[in-house]
């Protein structure tokens, strides 16, 4: 049964690979006009509402997590570290894939470091990635270092690792909110339902839940493709305070709507406005769901339940951002907006990339070594399931 | 500051506009019914009190950009004369500008390999020696008219003053957005020659700067109370240490090796 999964799986990659290489011949030979839906009322699509902004979002357990651990102390969550620091640092890699096929011309990628224009957030945001990139690669690097015997460097790295920590906390804080900031300039394009003049603060909220979601998510399955224990009492910790933040957006989220006077605007479940209540109304029971599930003591005992919560987590933070980054701005548009099976299949293969070097690394990497050392699997039933 | 007037009262629709346009920008024949990438204004209809009422549409130069405030490396600016004008070298082809404008104006070539934004420039060219705007000198009837814009402002003010039954009182692109190059008057409500009109009288990227003028104290702030927490949590579990205590989570491995 498991090789036939396994096998599954496989051809499913290899057709999305294939779908993905094809799109990338269009995108790079015959332009955007004909490998996407992109038009110029829908400038921004799918690359940027799930690459862009659900990428950088989901990888920001990396910040939370290593702040937990090096500037509060938090040794309980160390075992988790080095697969979340993989998982964000392959996440802003692959952040910046995305970015050159959605860029025009990316060849001048480059003269955003030259040419400074500290009004755009947009500026903001490259550099944040930019330097953050960098400090998840100083983060990583001892994996590296270690694998290849270089003590020496690991010491080094070692030494600046908590200053790293917080400079990585500060400038994701500053990128997570300023993707929020992007659409503080067009309170007449998006849609009341996700306009708000705090959006940076509740994508900085979401995106630390989401972050978390995705460490359980992650760990559950790892824990599942190497047969590896799971750090279980670890992610029950990190599912309470992930709960938490997702209690948080939605208490922040409902004031602003009804402080704004929008959220009559979630009630419109006919006619126009009723498709962004919908998508509205998902997004929230999506994120709502997980609160409830969690709090629940057996569910929060059961392994496969908590890897399922926070992946409902995932699928909620997906929705929001895409809500944001198309939903919102259908309307005022004019047109309706639906990527290309091309994009599609671009973004897909990011994904089976991801996850591969995430295999690859964890293979041939020392990423879970601390986590499993001199310790007997304690749920290796899930492991084997 | 340089700018144009378009008052559709004047306005026959003849197109005299858009064929000097596509002539000045070297843009080829088209029928599109809006803006594109290879036409820069264009002249529509909507139905009027005493039937059909001719109207023009064009990039509004404002005097703060939303597109210039929004593009990372500055490939659109307002030149002090007037016009925003687009530098393609150094685009990255983002299309926050597109995104963002607020009156829909910057185009896209999605076609291209090394696509550019389109939009009008204001005949910047022509500015600079000395010229007006190829619409205002093409338009036979004065509908376009270019000049001062304070003087403009003051030539609308008295339009609207002399006839007031015949126009929406209100001089679009005065305050609009912080203001703007192209100022319109229109016997029609603007809602319906497609501009947007709950535009906030504040330029819109000080909805942006506000934000991004609180990120120098933010990193300040955040940078002291990451330090008093590593140093508090720290001292705790030193003071754990000290009494006898192992903390009860300090056992977890170190990092490395050795």
């Amino acid at each position: 049964m498991k090789q036939v999964r396994l096998l599954f799986w496989r051809i499913a990659a290899l057709v999305i690979l294939a779908g993905g290489a094809y799109a990338t011949w269009v995108r790079f030979t015959q332009g955007l006009g004909a490998s996407t839906h992109l038009n110029d009322h829908a400038p921004w699509g799918l690359w940027i509402g799930f690459d862009i902004l659900c990428g950088v979002g989901l990888a920001a357990g990396g910040f939370a997590i290593t702040t937990a651990v090096y500037i509060l102390h938090l040794e309980k969550l160390r075992p988790i570290v080095r697969p979340t620091i993989l998982t964000a640092y392959l996440g802003y890699m692959l952040v910046v894939v995305g970015l050159m096929f959605d860029l025009g011309r990316p060849w001048n990628i480059w003269r955003a470091m030259v040419l400074w224009n500290p009004h755009s957030v947009m500026f903001e945001v490259a550099w944040c990635v930019m330097l953050y990139s960098t400090v998840l690669m100083l983060e990583f690097s001892p994996m590296l270092f270690e694998r290849l015997k270089w003590y020496a460097a690991v010491r080094v790295v070692k030494r600046v690792v908590v200053p790293l920590v917080g400079l990585g906390f500060l400038l994701s804080t500053l990128h997570q909110s300023s993707l929020g900031s992007l659409y503080l300039i067009m309170p007449t394009k998006l849609h009341p339902l996700w306009y708000s003049p705090i959006l940076p603060i509740l994508f900085w909220i979401s995106a630390v839940a989401a972050g978390l979601g995705m460490v359980i998510f992650e760990s559950g399955l790892s824990a599942r493709a190497f047969g590896r224990a799971l750090e279980f009492d670890v992610l029950q910790s990190v599912a309470k305070v992930m709960a938490a933040f997702l209690s948080l957006f939605l208490v922040v989220r409902f004031l602003d709507l009804a402080w704004r006077g929008a959220l009559p605007q979630a009630f419109r479940l006919a006619g126009p406005g009723s498709y962004e209540a919908g998508m509205f109304w998902l997004e929230t029971a999506l994120l709502a769901l997980p609160i409830l599930l969690v709090s629940i003591p057996r569910v929060r005992a059961h392994p496969q339940a908590l890897v399922a919560c926070s992946a409902v987590v995932v699928g909620g933070f997906l929705v929001n951002r895409l809500n944001v980054s198309t939903t919102g701005l259908d309307a005022s548009s004019g047109v309706h907006y639906f990527p290309s099976w091309m994009e599609i299949a671009v973004t897909m293969s990011i994904v089976v990339v991801g996850l591969n070097l995430f295999r690859l690394a964890a293979r041939y990497l020392p990423v879970f070594h601390d986590a499993t050392h001199g310790e007997k699997p304690r749920h290796a039933a899930y492991a084997e399931s | 500051m340089h700018a144009i007037l378009y008052d559709n009262t004047k306005c026959v629709g003849c197109g005299a506009c858009m064929m000097a346009c596509r002539e000045q920008n070297h843009l080829p024949e088209t029928d599109a019914p809006d803006l594109t990438d290879k036409q820069f204004t264009v002249l529509k209809t909507a139905a009027g009190k005493d039937g059909e009422v001719h109207y023009r549409r064009l990039c509004m130069h404002c005097l703060d950009p939303t597109c210039a405030s929004v593009c990372p490396v500055g490939a659109l600016h307002k030149t002090a004369s007037g016009p925003v004008v687009y530098n393609a070298d150094i685009c990255l082809g983002c299309r926050y500008c597109v995104q963002a404008c607020p009156f829909g104006i910057p185009k896209y070539e999605w076609t291209s390999l090394t696509p550019r934004v389109r939009k009008c420039n204001f005949c910047a060219d022509r500015l600079a020696q000395g010229k007006i705007n190829a619409c205002a000198e093409a338009c036979p009837y004065g509908a376009t008219i270019a000049g001062d814009r304070e003087s403009l402002l003051t030539e609308a003010r008295a339009r609207l003053a002399a006839e007031p039954g015949k126009y929406v009182p209100k001089i679009f692109g005065e305050h609009d957005a912080g203001g703007t190059s192209v100022l319109m008057l229109s016997s029609i409500p603007f809602a319906a020659m497609g501009l947007p009109v709950n535009l906030p009288d504040e330029p819109m990227p000080m909805l942006t700067f506000r934000v991004l003028s609180k990120i120098p104290p933010l990193v300040a702030v955040g940078a002291s109370v990451l330090t008093g927490l590593y140093w508090l949590t720290r001292r705790k579990e030193a003071v754990a240490r000290a009494e006898g205590r192992v903390p009860a989570t300090a056992a977890a491995c170190e990092d490395t090796p050795r």
